[in-house]
């Protein structure tokens, strides 16, 4: 079966990208001109101390070594441990996963949902209004920046209306921890007062994530749906007096995806990274925040730790938007 | 016999960036039921144009109509409610085979899906939409015993097309088949609705020529058999004669010539029908081109189009279109200066 193939290809190339992925960011910790056995050892260390943690941590090593035994520990399951929290650094990536992961997800599921009807739509009523006036939104949503928006959102929302909460995840403490998606573990648990207090906390960093994702969204699937609603097929379809929704819905839209699915999982890295500023700024306790803390603090292994973790989740999801195109076009999988 | 399809002085354009062009120019034209017309004319002479005028699939933004009907069983079908058109007559009364089966089928869907769909709206068996409690289209169900029925019909006239094994081609994507098959599964698809009028837009010139005879033969076939007028459109007086009863001549936008088959290869009226005879490759070999060019339909000359080309104009075919006279039973001809009846 060709779709088997392809999943196990990819499989296999995971390895490959992450070792190439682990040595780049190596080589850029040790590019910054900052010492991590400073740091560890803290202000007051003389210089006979800081040496001393140095070949206690192994950093007076060639670097070739550094990096062997780094990738030796990796092999474990290790990554060090994290200076901010003082716990494994694989630890904090797996407790905060699951906050990064609904985040995304919500903007994902945003964006389509927005995005996708609007760049049909748009298509549909070329050069009207609506299509120039949505051009401009688009345009702005990926101009725009997300700390800028991030704020500007708390400040219309969260401040002068009210409506919403600030920052944070939830209110009091989370539901039982199932999956560690607080959306879905509130519904598991059916506890309605954490659900709407978990969907209002999302709302907001949900939305700055989603709009310049949506935009691309719209703009693909605009392209998309003109490149096709002009085709002899929809011409014939026409001729033979099928429904006008039929044919839009139905068969221009599923042609139309096969070049919008390929970016929404290329959106998904740039989602990964817009993280990493609307936690920061909503102060959402997920893996972005974690970043941006190990970066003001120099903590090159924790920053190592999220570049790999960033790295296979955007490969991973990556793979699976190949599998779902296999699925949308048939002659893919010739 | 009465018209099943009757054309009334169509004029319409196109809106283009160098301005209006004029493609058809007060056409007429009719096929009375269970007959099989050739609309014949050079590229660009109008007569695909026509065939979706009818089908009613012009480009809405680009496509401007001054004046005429389309009169389909006494329903002029330009005025008409157009949910009433699109409901009951395209695709139920009238069907379409398209040029170009390699793109006509959406690729993303096997073709049994395709045609399932085409069944689901347009099958005999479906009753009439009166309204009432309306879905959404995409969410309207397929009753499971009407489905099925139309499955065995499906598969019954794949078998009529000389399809093998109509199951498995059924689960095929479109480009898992070959051209041939493709244009079958397409005329198969056009018969289904059990329809009165077939609109076959150039069916073959996208083919092989040994496939095309068989795709003409079989059209020509099921069409008699169950009694389907045909519109073919095609460049090639060839495929004319042989599928055809009657044959209409255009030229630049504008009807010259409607006449019965053997009327029309022997007796030729129109100048231009007869130089259009004359341009068919002779068995020695020779070729006889027409003088001049087709003249640019942002600004055609005036009276008959054919007039700069025509050897036999005078001032008054720049000045007036000639309005038809009949020449014998069905055989039409607009010109101011026809060619004598040919000896019998």
């Amino acid at each position: 079966m060709r779709r088997f193939e392809i999943i196990l290809t990819r499989l296999l190339w995971l390895v490959p990208t992450v070792v190439g992925l682990v040595v780049i960011v190596f080589a850029i910790a040790n590019v910054v001109p900052t010492d991590p056995v400073r740091i560890i050892a803290g202000e007051n260390a003389n210089p006979e101390q800081i040496e001393a943690l140095r070949v206690k941590l192994g950093y007076d090593k060639p670097l070739y070594v550094q990096l062997l035994r780094y990738f030796a520990d990796l092999l474990h399951g290790e990554m060090g441990t994290s200076l901010y929290s003082q716990r494994p650094i694989i630890d904090d990536l797996t407790s905060r996963l699951p906050a990064t992961l609904e985040l995304t997800l919500a903007a994902i599921l945003l964006a389509v949902a927005l995005g996708i009807p609007l760049g049909v739509v748009s298509a549909l009523r070329r050069n009207s209004l609506l299509d120039h006036g949505l051009r401009v939104v688009t345009v702005s949503g990926l101009a725009i920046a997300s700390f800028w928006l991030a704020m500007e959102l708390q400040f219309l929302f969260a401040m002068k209306l009210a409506i919403a909460p600030l920052n944070g995840r939830i209110a009091g403490f989370g539901p039982d921890t199932v999956t560690g998606l607080f959306i879905v573990d509130c519904l598991l648990s059916w506890d309605i007062e954490s659900l709407g207090s978990a969907m209002r906390h999302l709302a907001l960093p949900a939305l700055t994530l989603a709009l310049p994702a949506a935009a691309t969204i719209v703009r693909f699937t605009r392209a998309g749906v003109l490149e096709v609603i002009n085709s002899s097929s929809v011409l014939y379809q026409s001729a033979m007096g099928l429904p006008r929704p039929i044919i839009v819905w139905k068969y221009v839209l599923r042609s139309a995806l096969i070049s919008t699915v390929t970016q929404i999982g290329l959106i998904f890295g740039v989602l990964l990274s817009g993280a990493v500023v609307v936690e920061a700024v909503f102060d959402w306790p997920g893996l972005g925040t974690f970043a941006v803390q190990s970066i003001l603090q120099s903590d090159h292994k924790a920053i190592m730790g999220f570049t790999i973790w960033a790295g296979c989740m955007f490969v991973l999801i990556n793979l699976a938007v190949d599998v779902l195109q296999t699925v949308i076009d048939p002659r893919s999988t010739r | 016999m009465t018209a099943l399809l009757e054309v009334q002085d169509l004029k319409l354009g196109f809106r283009t960036e160098g301005g209006l062009a004029r493609v058809l120019d007060g056409v007429n034209f009719r096929i009375d039921a269970g007959q099989v017309m050739g609309l014949v004319g050079e590229s660009g002479c109008g007569k695909t144009t026509l065939a979706r005028a009818v089908l009613g699939v012009l480009p809405h933004h680009a496509a401007q109509i001054d004046r005429g009907r389309i009169l389909f069983r006494g329903t002029d079908l330009l005025g008409a409610d157009p949910r009433m058109v699109n409901d009951r007559i395209r695709g139920r009364a009238i069907t379409f085979v398209p040029q170009d089966p390699f793109t006509s089928f959406s690729p993303v869907f096997t073709v049994g899906a395709q045609i399932m769909d085409i069944m689901k709206w347009k099958s005999p068996r479906r009753p009439a939409d009166n309204g009432g409690a309306r879905l959404p289209a995409l969410l309207r169900p397929y009753p499971g015993a009407r489905r099925r029925a139309d499955r065995a019909a499906v598969l019954e006239l794949l078998d009529a097309v000389q399809l093998p094994q109509p199951e498995r081609i059924l689960a095929k994507y479109p480009h898992e088949l070959s051209g041939g098959q493709r244009q079958r599964l397409m005329i198969a698809m056009a018969l289904l609705t059990e329809p009165d009028l077939v609109i076959a837009d150039e069916p073959t010139t996208a083919l092989d020529v040994t496939i095309q005879a068989q795709i003409l033969g079989l059209l020509r076939r099921l069409a008699t058999e169950r009694g389907v007028a045909v519109l073919l459109t095609t460049h090639d007086l060839g495929t004319a004669y042989e599928i055809c009863d009657a044959i209409t001549v255009m030229y630049a936008g504008q009807e010259v010539e409607s006449a019965p088959i053997d009327r029309f290869f022997r007796s030729p009226a129109h100048p231009y029908t007869a130089r259009l005879l004359a341009s068919l490759p002779k068995s020695e070999g020779t070729v006889a081109g027409i003088p001049g060019e087709v003249p640019s339909l942002l600004r055609p000359p005036g009276g008959c189009r054919f007039n700069p080309r025509c050897d036999r104009a005078g001032p008054e075919c720049t000045a007036e279109r000639p309005a038809a006279t009949r020449r014998a039973d069905f055989h039409l001809v607009r010109c101011h200066h026809p060619l004598a009846e040919a000896a019998p």
